[in-house]
């Protein structure tokens, strides 16, 4: 069965229009999951479904076996999904980095030995040791969200959504965050739903879905979505910057691969072709 | 209008013990007509620098000066409205700076803020322009309140706000951060068209590299509230090693561009997309030919 799984969902603000309208999709255990869509498309609320911040007025999300419309599940849900969101500072509370990652597992009761341990383990798993008895304050974007989802590792959930984690860090910061949730995911196998207007973070994601209207609108590998220029334009999205030049190159009669998605897969084939003479 | 500032200092913080150097000795010359990236880091004294050049924070004694035309920021009698009706400044995030009650109103703001005891009829025609600049229906949206918009339209009408007053000098800190790919397309035209109309120098502070290589004619790179270079985008992304020790990335074609040069195939520094497809066609074989 899948770890997560929406059936059917709706849900609306103000009674009228609906921001999500009968999403269904199902998220294995392990898998990297990316949602685009332009902006008001509903992906954030989506996210608010996935862990119960919000409830569907139709539908249902069940979380390994937990209803997020039954009020006794909602605690066991928040254990298994963590939601990191844009900015780090509404989201750090403590003034030293370690507070700041107990504060999660000290909310759950979890006994003193123990939280020692979950600090040691999801700072190393953000690379962030070194900073335990720091300010948060004192941080850099890319160190500060990497706190943010230590704060949420700490919990030890199943599924880790990024809610535009990376809108406001800069390309360094950027990496190091992209980098950690990789590994989590690749390593320590936790399932990610990343969320997202930067098209080169989709090209990671096992499966993409893309949202318009609050319905979802494509789904497929992030090579089948990127293959329909035209129709992802229509709502509101781009191809990642590679592709584009990729595809700009082929109308102009340059011998290179059709399905490029990364700017390393295109220097590969740039280098490879035979210079005029 | 030619902005220069000279050795341009500023810390945060009153007491010497606790505060913190945000600018440290900044020098930099922005000619009319220029359209000017500023990178750097977080934290590394970008977003201090640019609120400096509307007067937004004070020019202090002995910390340098700022040049913008005929405005000396440091003197006394500098106007600053009428400064601040010719440098444009908007912000990160711009539509939670919308406050009023109608979309009128709140784009009128500015032209009654900055140029007072115009005619009510002047200055309807104005927001009209303004609200048209931005691509808004002015009758559809005029008595709306701005608060229950889209966050596109939000975005929209927060610029209108700003250049209502027909700026000269447009200054934007990370204009594109959080909108969708269309949405960021749509603003880099904007720009664009209102560089062809009044606005004459674009100052644009940005995370996104392959929006400076792209459309920037100048970059200047800051750290530890130090200027650390000043260039083209094509000499400022030249130098790898360095770029990445500022704590920034390439753009694709920069990229790109190394990789075929490590293989001893480079084409022409030229960052933009189509200068880069450009030069690959010119030296390399097509697939037919």
């Amino acid at each position: 069965m899948a770890l997560l799984q929406a059936e059917s969902v709706s849900f609306s603000y103000d009674k009228s229009v609906n921001a999500v309208n009968g999403v269904s999709l199902s998220v294995n255990e392990g898998e990297y999951v990316a949602i685009i869509g332009h902006n008001g498309s509903g992906k954030s609320t989506l996210a608010k479904l996935f862990n119960g911040l919000i409830k569907p007025d139709q539908g249902n999300v069940i979380v390994d076996g937990f209803s997020v419309l039954e009020k006794k599940d909602t605690f066991e849900i928040r254990k298994r999904v963590g939601v990191v969101f844009q900015n780090p500072d509404n989201q750090l509370v403590a003034s030293i980095v370690e507070d700041d990652v107990a504060f999660g597992p000290e909310n759950l009761g979890i006994p003193r030995e123990e939280i020692k341990q979950r600090i040691d383990f999801a700072l190393s798993a953000v690379g962030m040791e070194k900073f335990r008895r720091s300010s948060p304050t004192r941080l850099s974007g890319g160190q500060k969200q990497r706190i943010a989802i230590a704060g949420v590792l700490a919990l030890k959930p199943k599924i880790l959504i990024l809610d535009e984690s990376t809108a406001m860090l800069d390309p360094q910061g950027r990496k190091e965050v992209l980098e950690v949730v990789r590994k989590l995911n690749k390593e320590q196998k936790v399932t990610v739903i990343t969320i997202t207007h930067y098209m080169e973070e989709v090209v990671e994601a096992d499966t993409v879905y893309v949202m318009n209207d609050g319905e979802i609108a494509m789904q497929g590998t992030p090579t089948e979505i990127f293959k329909q220029k035209e129709k992802l334009e229509s709502f509101g999205l781009d191809l990642p910057v590679a592709t584009q030049i990729a595809k700009k190159l082929i109308e102009r009669g340059v011998a290179i691969k059709s399905d490029i998605l990364t700017e390393k897969q295109l220097a590969e084939e740039l280098c490879a072709l035979k210079l005029k003479i | 209008m030619r902005i220069e500032v000279k050795d341009l200092t500023y810390s945060y913080g009153e007491s010497k013990a606790l505060s913190v150097r945000a600018l440290d000795g900044v020098s930099l010359v922005v000619e009319e007509g220029e359209f000017l990236g500023i990178i750097g880091h977080t934290g590394s004294g970008k977003t201090t620098f640019v609120q400096h050049l509307n007067g937004l924070i004070k020019l202090k004694k002995n910390c340098g000066s700022i040049k913008i035309g005929d405005f000396e920021l440091g003197d006394k009698k500098c106007d600053f409205k009428a400064l601040r009706a010719s440098l444009g400044m908007v912000f990160q995030y711009p539509e939670y700076q919308l406050f009023a009650e109608t979309v009128y109103d709140d784009v009128a703001f500015g032209v009654k803020n900055f140029m007072p005891n115009l005619p009510e009829q002047t200055v309807r025609e104005m927001v009209k322009d303004a609200l048209f600049t931005v691509g808004v229906d002015y009758e559809k949206i005029k008595d709306k309140s701005p608060f229950e918009l889209s966050g596109g339209q939000k975005r929209r009408v927060a610029i209108a706000g700003v250049i209502v007053t027909k700026p000269e000098v447009l200054v934007l800190d990370e204009p594109v951060a959080g909108l969708d790919p269309v949405g960021k397309r749509e603003f880099i035209a904007l720009l664009h068209r209102l560089k062809k109309e009044f606005v004459k120098t674009i100052i644009l502070v940005s995370h996104d590299m392959n929006l400076v290589a792209e459309n920037c004619t100048k970059t200047a790179v800051f750290e530890h509230g130090k200027i650390q270079a000043v260039g083209t985008p094509a000499q400022i992304f030249s130098d790898y090693e360095r770029i990445k020790n500022l704590g920034l990335d390439l753009p694709v074609t920069a990229f790109l561009n190394r990789e075929l040069e490590k293989a001893g195939k480079g084409v022409q520094n030229d960052l933009t997309v189509d200068g880069f497809i450009d030069s690959v066609c010119k030296k390399f074989r097509g697939g037919t030919l």
